[in-house]
């Protein structure tokens, strides 16, 4: 068996996180870990949907204390490196001191595609931890590639192995996606990823067409478990490298039996774009925003696809999730006319 | 018997935005007159705006001040915590009262409508995050009707309006602003979130406000609580409103003060006066407002004392 051609991280219990409204247990990271390592899967993120100490009003409480579960996890893998995720203004650099004290060995560090400057503490204090860091672009469909690469110069200025290109909003077409990795492939010393939505049902075609401009990474979720429609589910790609000839590393049985036994149990319904979840990659909208939306729909009686539509026209970054509240209520106010 | 008093005078320390904004307010004051604008940028915007207006402007620095100190007797911090660590113990010995804007935290945190009659004799008082002055007021209207097990505010700025010093910084505005939500909001558990907006043209600086209620809340108290404070901090921040009238939001919430039953929601928008920076920015705005508040109820003392 060659080399993998790239580094394949699953975020199932991150990503996956917002899918199942942070109510993770114990157990099912065990053996969602236990599955993904036995297939070969070299990363593994755990932490809160919104990273780390994300639990909270505003992204939800976490069933279980992510520390706990990524004790678990660390306790577990016996192959694979667990990471975790921080979003600078969430989280806190205590919290990465006490992930690298379990034994995390890769730390992500996530700003929206136009501040890269708030990561410069944490990315360096990852570094002095002892971990790779990696820097996270979130929302990269809202900036064009020029300003994009400025942003990851900057990360990796401040000691970042890899930089994402990250399509939160699952809002990119197969160009844009080509153009924002070629540019960051040319640009940029370090590593580069890629981490895909499918909104548009475009999250293997998006990573196939990253793999061709060189990409280092890319982020799957076994199933697709995640925000909004779900992310590039780790056992299809997986499928269609091998059907390619790209090496991955990971065995692509076991990683569909690792995806129907262990992880499909979890949300049958997984899988399905339905209107609410096409209208974020549509309207370019942060994918975590769409349970949050329908429970506040639900509570002021008005529709989630309105929401998002609204959301989408302010320019409503990740992490502002409280602007879904103010938005009910003024479609509310404003009653039934559209 | 009132009789006509000399205003007390005042310096600034620091040419930056926060501190150029605080010269156009001070320039208002009925109790403040500013001396003085020390900066260490020969080329700084705030001190050639100082000039302008007949301020003594001098890029020499906080020695420049110190020589001078008998000329002063309170000194507004607009640099940074390190900056402020060190020259704090020099104001004292100088004997200047300082009010702190950066997140130093040497002294005690205030917020005018909460705590500022607690520490008018403090030699130093610190004034948190642009996201605790904000905040804390909110938190501590719901906490004086009715126990707040947990508080947790989301504060949104625009990206224009948020300086080297906060980006750098951010981890120490989250724990900064965490921490006021209990010490001064008097939430049992607290936690700051803070996020930047770039969108064009920029945001008006965003608020939310969560309070986790107790069991036997009662939602009549806790608005008129929460609606007289935004009205008071509005005296001083003519900006700051409600969207819309506080949500209670009923639903189990398992939080870090233990399991609830229903929320409040105070959605806030706050539009600067548009002093230095525009009105998108009143994150300075609400600092350099409360500056004023703080430096003018000091002086207040300072007289009758």
């Amino acid at each position: 068996m060659s080399a993998p051609l790239f580094r394949l991280t699953d975020s199932t219990l991150r990503d996956g996180s917002h899918a199942v409204r942070h109510q993770f247990t114990v157990d099912q990271v065990r053996k969602v870990v236990t599955a993904l390592d036995n297939a070969g899967v070299p990363v593994i993120e755990v932490t809160h949907g919104d990273g780390l100490g994300g639990s909270s009003f505003n992204y939800g409480f976490s069933h279980t204390d992510e520390m706990d579960l990524v004790t678990t996890a660390v306790e577990t893998a016996r192959r694979a490196k667990i990471a975790v995720l921080m979003l600078p203004g969430i989280g806190i650099k205590d919290d990465l001191r006490r992930a690298a004290e379990i034994g995390v060995r890769v730390a992500r560090i996530a700003t929206h595609c136009t501040e890269a400057d708030i990561s410069e503490q944490h990315i360096k204090l990852s570094k002095e931890l002892g971990l790779e860091a990696v820097g996270f672009l979130m929302m990269a469909h809202m900036v064009e590639t020029d300003a994009l690469l400025a942003q990851a110069r900057l990360m990796e200025s401040y000691g970042a192995d890899c930089v994402y290109v990250v399509d939160s909003a699952g809002a990119m077409t197969m160009g844009e996606a080509r153009r924002r990795v070629a540019a960051l492939k040319s640009g940029l010393q370090c590593q580069v990823g890629i981490h895909a939505h499918n909104n548009l049902s475009l999250a293997v075609a998006n990573s196939l067409v990253a793999l061709d401009e060189g990409v280092d990474q890319i982020d799957g979720c076994t199933t697709g478990l995640g925000a909004g429609a779900g992310n590039c589910p780790t056992e299809v790609l997986v499928a269609a490298c091998a059907k390619s000839g790209i090496e991955t590393g990971v065995d692509p049985l076991a990683m569909m039996d690792a995806a129907e036994e262990v992880v499909r149990p979890i949300r049958p319904e997984q899988g399905v774009i339905d209107r609410d979840g096409l209208l974020l990659g549509y309207a370019g909208v942060y994918g975590s925003f769409l349970l949050h939306a329908r429970r506040a729909a639900e509570r002021y009686g008005v529709d989630a696809k309105d929401i998002l539509i609204e959301l989408g026209r302010r320019k409503v970054v990740g992490g502002q999730e409280d602007m879904i509240i103010d938005v009910a209520v003024e479609l509310a106010r404003a009653g039934t006319v559209h | 018997m009132t009789t006509r008093m000399a205003k007390t005078p005042v310096a600034i320390v620091g040419s930056g935005n926060i501190g150029t904004d605080l010269m156009f307010k001070l320039q208002r004051s009925a109790h403040l007159e500013l001396r003085a604008m020390v900066g260490v940028d020969p080329d700084s915007d705030g001190l050639a705006r100082a000039r302008k207006l007949g301020i003594e402007a001098t890029y020499e620095g906080v020695d420049w001040l110190l020589e001078r100190a008998a000329q002063f007797r309170i000194v507004f911090e607009a640099t940074s915590a390190w900056v402020h660590r060190q020259n704090a113990p020099r104001y004292h010995h100088a004997g200047l009262q300082a009010v702190d804007l950066t997140p130093a935290r040497i002294g005690p945190p205030v917020v005018p409508p909460v705590n500022l009659n607690a520490h008018l004799g403090a030699p130093n008082v610190n004034l948190i995050t642009c996201g605790g002055q904000a905040t804390v007021p909110i938190v501590h209207a719901v906490a004086r009707v009715g126990p707040v097990p947990y508080a947790e505010i989301v504060s949104a700025v625009a990206s224009k309006s948020a300086g080297p010093g906060t980006r750098q910084n951010i981890d120490e505005f989250t724990r900064t602003t965490s921490r006021a939500l209990v010490e001064v909001g008097g939430a049992q558990h607290g936690k700051a979130i803070m996020v930047l907006n770039p969108a064009e043209p920029p945001i008006l600086m965003r608020n939310t406000v969560y309070c986790a209620l107790a069991d036997d809340y009662d939602e009549h108290l806790v608005a008129k609580s929460i609606e007289e404070m935004v009205a008071e901090v509005s005296e001083y921040v003519p900006g700051y409103r409600l969207k819309s009238a506080p949500l209670f939001e009923k639903e189990v919430f398992h939080t870090p003060g233990g399991k609830v039953s229903a929320r409040v929601v105070a959605l806030l928008e706050i539009e600067g006066g548009g002093d230095y920076f525009p009105p998108y920015a009143g994150n300075l705005d609400i600092m350099t407002a409360a500056a004023v508040r703080v430096g003018e109820a000091l002086a207040q003392q300072l007289v009758t004392a």
